[in-house]
């Protein structure tokens, strides 16, 4: 029998960066395949080649259904059965359940709804794969896994046949994990192709045939499931061999920088302690939602916790006082860098130097033009960032350079602690190691880090320590010289 | 029973008709003038205007935008469709054909700029407001028309009758026009499958671009309605005024604005209902009428209307606020 969906050769390129380089993937009705590969290694090009959204580069081919096409627009996509599920889902959350699933009805010309209808085939296709959901309430009040649900239920209402799941695991809890699982055994069993994008596969390894693995726009290859570890696979992801770059020193006997002390936030986080030494970087890694980054929010001042308190350099921060906190020393790198940290339309020497306007201001609060370039200068040089000219908008660079930027803004600060939430999120492989270098450096040098991460490998092998946090609470330390990754990835998930 | 009050108590539909309610009982008790066939055949008749306005813009909140040159549009139009129809005749066809067409290609022209350019409809409505109506106003030097066809200046009396005052009453245009305008809206977004396009846009533009919706259409006929509507609107409220004047419907924008909003929609898109835009523009009404017929200064009126929307936007808010607590994982 032909493969449902074959790609050969494969390319794209935006502009002059090669996102797909001669890529070749096969896909078999009722297959589990992963696709795997670091942020930036080209895994969402090849899903929107796929779903028809960006037209490959010609020479390629696609065989779908035995049909050799050159490129595939939505439709045609759609047509065949071809159904992604994105990271956000794409919900409307204003709209009821059934009216989610069956919201393809709604599509073409001017037509009348015919409710009862909506209403059979929202209940089909939950029928299909036992799923219970009160077909009236609204998608905005439903769970994460809930939600995943109706995502589901969607694509099987519009008769999927192949099922591209982009990060299905990542806000799930364990067991709600096991229960998708059951259901992908189930759609399979239906001749369903799925198709998991992810960069954490541990979990959905069981279920699969086959794991394809690229980099940097490459295809490494594609390997039956069962000869694939976590170690394997990161070395496959990422091209090279992990050793432990940190220096062993004896971090208990330096002073404490950051001390947190039964601290509580109700509905985030509760009873949370630890002490970050000068010197050291401490990981914090745990599922999206379960209180990590409300944390770090806590600790910066831009919430305030409800017990316990936040000393740095022993002396208590005012609760819920952004200012206070940085006045302290705290730098906070945040998750959403293009959101909050970086106005991306200013030249990067304005975006560098945005949190020290009054150190640099002079007299009348004006600031010297001069003494504004050579804070900037220093920082570019001492954070190897590449730029052209510091009067361009900080849009124009790169992912990677972009963070350093970030970065920069808070070290001309000279704080004492820097929190790093998920500083490699968008960056692509090779601009990683070069954050993780001047992380090192800077802990190097006497700084305090807390890095915060939802990727165990980036917390294992650039932490001196590892917290994890689960549902609002730390469990640890662990030692990652000691602690294997699926150990931490049982603790993260238990 | 008990669990359906609570169910109700979550709708801002049902505060809204509790302070309706108490509204009418408090107005009738205190002035007697309130509850006359007299005072609400009037109130009717003078808010048809906002009233069928509303039933347009609350389209445009619902698919996640916003429009201002609605009041503008009307003008246009009314000068427009009164001055062909002086000029060359008309009947009632002619009339809301000339006036409905109009109003439907000012509005493709928010529509180009909101839906193709992607600029941002208050942006662009803000600009076409001013344009549509400085020319209006360059043209016509800012002229009244006072003399109008006649059997549009005697407009339409149904099912006429005498009052138990004497005075006789009629289902006339403007009552005719807010009835129709309402069912229409009401029709479009719950009963067809454009409707809850509209819905799923405002609720998720992304996910409706994703999964295909013609985007571009959607605002078109979105803008398009509204312009529609402003079309009738102003022809209800030049047989209302029995004249034409150019200067008078602009400004009246935000009034509609606060009524869909009191009505519960949401300003971010993809929530708010036809019932709730009645609500809401009643209430409006109400509280208008009643202080008039309090006596109270029409400076305090103003006052007194800011206040219960104020209220009302603050008490969805808390509510809001409330439910997304209960709804945060306890641990």
């Amino acid at each position: 029998m032909p493969a449902f969906l074959d790609l050969q050769a494969i390319s794209k390129r935006f502009g002059g960066v090669v996102a797909l380089d001669d890529v070749a993937m096969t896909l078999e009705a009722g297959e589990v395949h992963c696709l795997v590969g670091e942020n930036g290694s080209g895994k969402s090009t090849l899903i929107k080649v796929i779903s028809g959204v960006e037209a490959p580069e010609p020479g390629g081919s696609i065989v779908l259904d035995g049909q050799v096409h050159a490129r595939l627009t939505p439709r045609e996509s759609t047509a065949a059965g071809i159904q992604v599920i994105y990271q956000d889902l794409s919900l409307f959350p204003n709209l009821s359940v059934a009216e989610n699933i069956a919201v393809g009805r709604h599509l073409g010309h001017l037509k009348l709804v015919d409710w009862a209808a909506v209403r059979r085939t929202a209940d089909a296709a939950m029928d299909r794969i036992g799923v219970h959901l009160q077909p009236d309430a609204l998608v905005q009040d439903l769970t994460i896994a809930n939600r995943q649900l109706v995502a589901i239920c969607r694509a099987l209402a519009a008769d999927a046949r192949l099922l591209i799941m982009d990060e299905p695991t990542a806000s799930l809890t364990r067991g709600e994990v096991e229960r998708l699982l059951d259901l992908v055994r189930e759609l399979k069993s239906r001749g369903i192709c799925i198709v998991f994008v992810s960069h954490r596969l541990h979990e959905v390894l069981d279920v699969a045939e086959r794991v394809t693995v690229l980099r940097d726009g490459r295809r490494v290859g594609t390997f039956p499931a069962a000869e694939i570890d976590d170690d394997r696979l990161a070395v496959l992801m990422t091209g090279k061999q992990f050793a432990y770059g940190l220096k062993d020193v004896d971090l208990a006997a330096r002073p404490v920088v950051l001390d947190v002390a039964g601290l509580g936030r109700d509905g985030e986080y509760e009873d949370v302690s630890f002490q970050v030494h000068e010197g050291e970087i401490l990981g914090i890694t745990g599922l999206l939602g379960s209180g990590r980054t409300e944390l770090a929010l806590t600790i910066f001042g831009m919430t305030e916790a409800e017990v316990g308190e936040v000393r740095v350099d022993g002396k208590a921060l005012v609760p819920g006082s952004n200012q206070a906190a940085i006045e302290a020393g705290v730098a906070y790198v945040s998750e959403d860098r293009l959101a909050l940290g970086l106005v991306l339309e200013q030249p990067i020497v304005d975006n560098a130097v945005a949190t020290i306007l009054r150190e640099l201001a002079g007299r009348l609060g004006l600031i010297p033009p001069a003494r504004r370039q050579a804070t900037v200068d220093h920082w570019i040089e001492q954070l190897a960032i590449k730029v052209s000219s510091t009067a361009n908008a900080v849009k124009t660079l790169s992912g990677g350079n972009q963070q350093r930027i970030v970065l920069a803004k808070w070290m001309a600060r000279q704080p004492r602690l820097l929190i790093l939430d998920s500083p490699t999120v968008g960056v692509d492989v090779s601009a990683k190691d070069g954050i993780y270098a001047i992380i090192a450096r800077l802990a190097a040098e006497g700084l305090a880090i807390l890095l915060i991460s939802d990727e165990i490998p980036e917390v294992r092998y650039h932490a001196h320590r590892i917290l994890i946090m689960r549902n609002g609470q730390l469990v640890g330390p662990y030692d990652p010289t000691t602690s294997s990754e699926a150990e931490l990835m049982a603790a993260v998930n238990a | 029973m008990h669990e359906l009050l609570a169910r109700l108590r979550r709708r801002h539909e049902f505060w809204l008709v509790v302070v309706i309610v108490a509204l009418i009982v408090f107005l009738s008790l205190a002035t007697p003038a309130f509850l006359t066939l007299r005072n609400l055949a009037d109130l009717l008749t003078a808010n048809a205007f906002i009233g069928i306005l509303c039933a347009g813009l609350i389209v445009v909140l619902v698919s996640g935008g916003i429009d201002i040159s609605f009041t503008a549009i009307a003008t246009v139009t009314q000068y427009v469709a009164l001055s062909v129809a002086n000029a060359y005749g008309a009947n009632w066809l002619t009339l809301f054909l000339m006036a409905g067409v109009l109003g439907i290609a000012l509005g493709l022209i928010n529509a180009y700029f909101i839906g193709k350019l992607r600029i941002h409809s208050i942006i662009v409505s803000i600009a076409t407001l001013n344009i549509f109506y400085g020319l209006l106003i360059f043209f016509t030097g800012g002229d009244y028309i006072y003399t109008l066809p006649n059997f549009f200046a005697v407009g339409v009396n149904w099912f006429e009758f005498e009052g138990a005052d004497r005075i006789p009453y009629a289902i006339n245009l403007q009552m005719l026009l807010l009835v129709l305008s309402f069912v229409l809206t009401w029709a479009i977004l719950n009963r067809t499958n454009v409707g809850r396009q509209i819905y799923a846009m405002g609720g998720n533009p992304d996910a409706a671009r994703r999964l295909g919706f013609p985007v571009f259409r959607l605002h078109c006929f979105v803008y398009g309605y509204m312009g529609f509507i402003a079309g009738v609107a102003s022809l209800a409220q030049a047989q209302f005024a029995q004249s034409v004047a150019p200067t008078i419907l602009v400004g009246k924008e935000l009034d509609v604005l606060a009524a869909v909003v009191l009505g519960g929609a949401r300003l971010l898109g993809g929530v708010g209902t036809v019932f709730g835009t009645l609500l809401g523009v009643t209430l409006l009404a109400l509280l208008q009428n009643g202080l008039v017929l309090l006596g109270v200064s029409s400076f305090w009126s103003q006052f007194v209307t800011g206040i219960v929307i104020l209220a009302a936007v603050t008490a969805t808010a808390l509510e809001a606020r409330r439910q997304h607590q209960a709804r945060r994982p306890r641990r």
